[in-house]
């Protein structure tokens, strides 16, 4: 039984929006039933690894009806089949239960999607920003922020010659 | 004054041009690499074109023990107040060289993270064009900045004194204030 049968035999198929591109398994399901989705997917398809979490922003996309997505790209290592979850959140407060109870590598992609677009993970042990500096305020891979920043990058005190 | 009479093996200086020049010709390098530039750096000082000729061999990775810095590479927002720190630690007399288009300007990396020029916050005597510079021009720039030590150096250091303003571009240039304007302005009008 493949995995697409396996989950809609499991969720209602309604909710489950399957989609693939070349060699690429997709499924977009609703933010609600994302843990019961992704357990099943571990426990049950035997995806033993997640091997990508990221965001998209997608503020002023055409078509778009969400603002974030969030993709979650699992990998079977005893079969080598790949999956591409995707699901939507939306301001304000967007926030998602952390996966960093069924696979490990979710602490840092986590707290990476945390630092560029402010999506909050329910759960997650520590989340902190990774990439940017602690006191940093801004989520800089949002697109209503702009390219060069809001000034953060000249916000230094200046050691000149004669008091260094 | 020259001194009549006087042995072949003596000759006249003033103390500065001899510190100077023993300066000059000792220079002990601080390698802040943080991207390609490095690469270059770490060539230069390998055996094909060897900064040893130039008594600039000894690679130090501990500012202590170093007096000139090589900023190589971009610097982010997040490493800079390291590399101000990496400064303030190392003794004096000291000299810096930004090395390569983003030390010296930011490059194409004109984004959020990223320091557009070191020299907007440390001091810098001597810029080195490139992306990456050829080891070659390195080169040629610490034998700029060797030059440089030689003419104007002092024994006290009385030259660095006189440095009290920042000879970088200042932080908010207009350009800079306009567009932060202006992006506030589409974010209020986004909401």
């Amino acid at each position: 039984m493949s995995t697409a049968e396996a989950l809609k035999a499991k969720f209602p198929e309604d909710e489950l929006v399957f989609s693939e591109f070349r060699d690429n398994h997709r499924v977009a399901v609703p933010a609600a039933k994302l843990m019961p989705i992704l357990s099943m997917l571990k426990s049950e398809c035997g995806f033993d690894m997640l091997a990508e979490l990221t965001a998209v922003d997608y503020l002023e996309y055409e078509g778009a009806t969400d603002r974030f997505g969030v993709v979650y790209v699992l990998l079977n290592n005893t079969s080598g089949e790949r999956l591409i979850l995707k699901t939507f959140v939306n301001d304000p407060n967007p926030s998602l239960p952390s996966v960093y109870s069924l696979w490990k590598s979710a602490d840092w992609l986590e707290r990476e999607v945390y630092d560029m677009f402010g999506i909050t993970f329910a759960g997650h042990p520590d989340l902190r920003r990774i990439l940017m500096p602690d006191e940093f305020t801004a989520f800089p891979l949002r697109k209503d922020y702009p390219l060069k920043g809001r000034g953060e990058r000249h916000n230094f005190p200046i050691v000149t010659r004669a008091d260094s | 004054m020259a001194m009549k009479d006087k042995p072949d093996n003596i000759f006249m200086t003033t103390l500065d041009a001899a510190a100077s020049w023993a300066r000059s010709n000792s220079l002990w390098p601080m390698p802040f690499a943080t991207a390609c530039c490095g690469i270059e750096l770490m060539a230069t000082a390998s055996s094909r074109f060897d900064l040893a000729r130039f008594g600039a061999e000894v690679m130090r990775f501990s500012p202590r023990q170093c007096d000139l810095m090589i900023v190589a590479g971009r610097v982010v927002m997040k490493m800079l107040p390291v590399l101000q720190r990496i400064w303030l630690q190392m003794p004096e007399p000291k000299w810096c060289i930004s090395m390569g288009a983003c030390a010296c300007t930011g490059g194409v990396f004109d984004t959020y993270a990223v320091v557009q020029g070191v020299d907007r916050f440390i001091p810098v005597d001597l810029y080195v064009p490139g992306c990456p510079p050829r080891p070659e021009q390195l080169m040629a720039g610490i034998i700029a900045l060797q030059d440089k030590i030689r003419h104007g150096g002092t024994l006290n250091g009385t030259e660095f004194a006189k440095r009290d303003q920042s000879n970088g571009p200042t932080p908010y240039d207009s350009d800079e204030l306009i567009r932060i304007r202006e992006a506030n302005e589409k974010l209020i009008s986004l909401n």
